[in-house]
């Protein structure tokens, strides 16, 4: 019998005690010629829809098919939190000026005072993220159309000259490349699979297409730090996207869906804070207890 | 052919030189049973034992924190699946034991029964309910039965981070408002008797013990692990700063053991009856969660009987 | 339907040892099983390679080949005939 079963290497777990400070041995300088608060708003932008999206994948959990799915689905959440995490926390470092200001003394690090003391409108994801959840066929869709534009931009992202993003999404494009391939695994296996498996995966397709297009959309701050070397034009891949999701479509035999992108409110989308009406609902869930305590420590 | 008496002899051989049975060795059907019960009722009390702390995940407040819970819920879904398997080992299927759960024919653990109330409950929960199902379950890394134990093995390396997370937590609470300080000193005083429980009745009313222990599927008497649970968490409990809420609990230097009170049985036997206060919501949930999931099983079997025309 | 078939799985803690067997799951077909597997048993960086193989498949030896007491009509009566033992020598498992 093994008997230092106990003790030994906590690097072996995926989350131990000691991650204390997410940015730890990552170059933080800034790059010079970019707008401090163009990298911040960039950064949430990113980091909320991970954190969204992780937010309602983990409503899944002990809710799956199988055991087997039910902890692929935390990994997939857990992968999106990290992320979350460290684009929260750059953004912080970035421009503090985008922190919400807490009470004196208050031991909230940054990028919690981000994720839990923002209202709605302060959060810049895109709406596909925030969509109340909806069956098994609805997380698939909505994973593969996240994913599959996620990863074309953290592939990219990979040279950029802010050395917290490059690493951020050289990391993250691993995490995302599988969270791609899971959903269009199962995309394919929904479409084949049953009647019943077709129909409700064609409708989740129906509903979360329009919302589709906010993903490949370029705003002020996506053009600024394209220009600069720091961010990504997500018109750049729009056609990768779109090829990818050709060929799933294609392979599983689905017809791509006729339905326009979603219109905004006076041209403003999720990236400029203006949501559908989840969020908030999301939100007051996610934050009840960190605002009840906004001197707490956890 | 050997006979019957060769079979049980060897059987007996093996248990006696502390040696592992396997699953493809002879072994009375009693003891099958009685272990198909047992690791079905563990995986059971793993999976329902994912809600009470999974209540918690979307509000958790803070990033670090939600990584934490959701990885530890997570661990949870996994040590179902190893015991599941290690129970399919001993010829029956998971989606028999599952059903079996689901129709109440099988238990789990009565601590699932109870509320999660707070946020603090996450760090009792790692810390006491945690807690005890090591002390329950480091001894059955070393059960007779092989597939159990090394599922067993591999679930105690898990859990030692779910109770250092749960008294890690408490630890900083501490350290913060004294809100969160009385929120931790609430949730321990609701948690200390259910957790105590959790060893089960005591020796003279546990029926099954004596047999589980002479076939070495148990390892330890109830009593006996509820004392060490009680010996190691007091100092704990000073440690973090909370008082545990048991007047009769004090040091015996004679026996080098703590005294301590009994639980209230009465309620634990109404819990486990089906009249505790989770009871019927745990079931629905994951009730809801298998047939809700009825569609995409099939689907995926379909897709594969396309696939795979050869493996039917 | 009926359940989705069991898999053994196997996994190459690091480069230079043998896959060892780490435990089973349940897929619908091999790459559903290949990703529940690394989802399963590989969250804490434990492995660098993972094989799958249908339980089914596995043709396994008595368990004790030289004890005469072994009867081996006794093999048909598992599902799940084979669990391999884990060395205490292989680190993490
Ligand atoms: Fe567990
Ligand atoms: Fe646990």
């Amino acid at each position: 019998m093994n008997d230092d079963l106990f003790g030994g290497d906590s690097s072996q777990w995926a989350f131990g005690t000691d991650f204390e400070d997410p940015l730890a041995g990552v170059d933080t300088t800034m790059v010079d010629d970019v707008v401090a608060d163009d990298l911040a708003l960039y950064c949430l932008g990113l980091a909320d829809d991970a954190l969204i999206m992780s937010q309602r994948l983990s409503e899944w959990c002990s809710r799956a098919p199988e055991m087997e799915d039910d902890v692929a689905l935390a990994n997939l959440a857990l992968d999106l939190l990290g992320q979350a995490r460290l684009l929260l926390a750059r953004a912080a470092a970035a421009s503090p000026s985008v922190v919400p200001v807490l009470p004196e003394g208050s031991p909230v690090p940054p990028e919690d005072a981000l994720a839990f003391f923002r209202s709605a409108g302060q959060f810049r994801n895109v709406r596909l993220a925030e969509v109340p959840g909806g069956d098994f066929a609805h997380v698939i869709v909505r994973l593969l159309l996240f994913s599959v534009a996620r990863r074309e931009l953290l592939e990219r992202l990979r040279g950029s000259r802010d050395q917290v993003l490059a690493a951020v999404a050289a990391r993250g494009v691993k995490e995302v490349s599988y969270h791609r391939d899971w959903s269009a695994r199962w995309f394919l296996v929904l479409a084949r699979g049953t009647g019943e498996s077709r129909r409700r995966l064609i409708s989740a397709l129906d509903e979360l297409w329009p919302y589709q297009a906010e993903l490949v959309r370029c705003g002020a701050v996506d053009l600024a730090l394209a220009d600069a070397g720091v961010g990504v034009d997500p018109t750049t891949y729009a056609g990768a996207v779109d090829a990818v999701l050709g060929e799933v479509f294609a392979t599983s035999g689905v017809e791509r869906p006729s339905r326009g992108p979603l219109a905004g409110v006076g041209g403003r989308l999720g990236r400029d804070g203006v949501h559908t009406e989840a969020l908030s609902l999301l939100l007051a869930e996610m934050q009840v207890v960190a605002r009840a305590h906004p001197r707490g420590r956890w | 052919m050997p006979g019957q008496a060769d079979h049980q002899a060897h059987f007996d051989e093996v248990i006696a030189r502390h040696d592992r049975i396997e699953p493809r060795d002879w072994m009375p059907d009693a003891y099958r049973r009685t272990l198909v019960r047992q690791i079905a009722q563990h995986a059971h009390s793993e999976i329902i034992g994912m809600q009470p702390e999974g209540n918690w995940i979307s509000r958790a407040p803070s990033l670090r924190r939600k990584a934490i819970l959701l990885a530890k819920v997570q661990d949870e879904a996994g040590h179902g699946l190893y015991l599941y398997s290690a129970a399919e080992t001993l010829g029956v299927s998971r989606d028999d034991l599952v059903a079996m759960l689901l129709s109440g024919k099988q238990k789990y653990s009565s601590i699932f029964n109870y509320p999660t109330l707070s946020y603090a409950d996450v760090g009792t929960i790692g810390w006491l309910v945690d807690g005890a199902a090591i002390c329950n379950q480091v001894p059955l890394c070393r059960t007779s039965y092989g597939p159990y134990g090394r599922a067993m093995i591999r679930i105690c390396k898990e859990e030692s981070f779910h109770q250092r997370q749960g008294y890690e937590l408490l630890m900083t609470m501490m350290r913060g408002t004294p809100e969160q300080r009385d929120m931790v000193q609430e949730s321990v005083n609701r948690f200390w008797w259910p957790s105590l429980m959790m060893f089960g009745p005591p020796d003279e009313s546990s029926p099954n013990t004596e047999r589980s222990m002479a076939w070495g599927i148990k390892r330890n008497s109830n009593d006996d692990l509820r004392q060490k649970f009680v010996d190691m968490t007091v100092p704990q409990a000073q440690a973090l700063g909370v008082s545990l809420p048991d007047p009769s609990l004090t040091w015996n230097a004679d026996r080098g053991q703590h005294d301590f009170g009994q639980p209230d049985w009465d309620e634990l036997f109404a819990v486990i009856r089906g009249d505790g206060p989770c009871n019927t919501q745990r079931l629905a949930h994951r009730r809801r969660a298998h047939e809700d999931g009825a569609w995409v099983r099939e689907a995926a079997s379909a897709f594969a009987a396309q696939e795979e025309p050869g493996h039917g | 339907m009926g359940e989705w078939p069991l898999y053994e799985v196997f996994v190459r803690s690091k480069r230079g040892l043998n896959h060892v067997h780490v435990g089973s799951l349940h897929a619908a077909d091999d790459e559903a099983a290949l990703r529940n597997a690394r989802d399963v048993y590989t969250r804490r960086n434990e492995g660098v390679s993972i094989w799958v193989v249908r339980s089914d498949a596995i043709t396994a030896s008595s368990p004790d080949e030289k004890d005469s007491l072994f009867d081996p009509s006794g093999d048909k009566v598992y599902r799940h005939p084979t669990f391999y033992t884990i060395p205490g020598s292989v680190p993490h498992l």
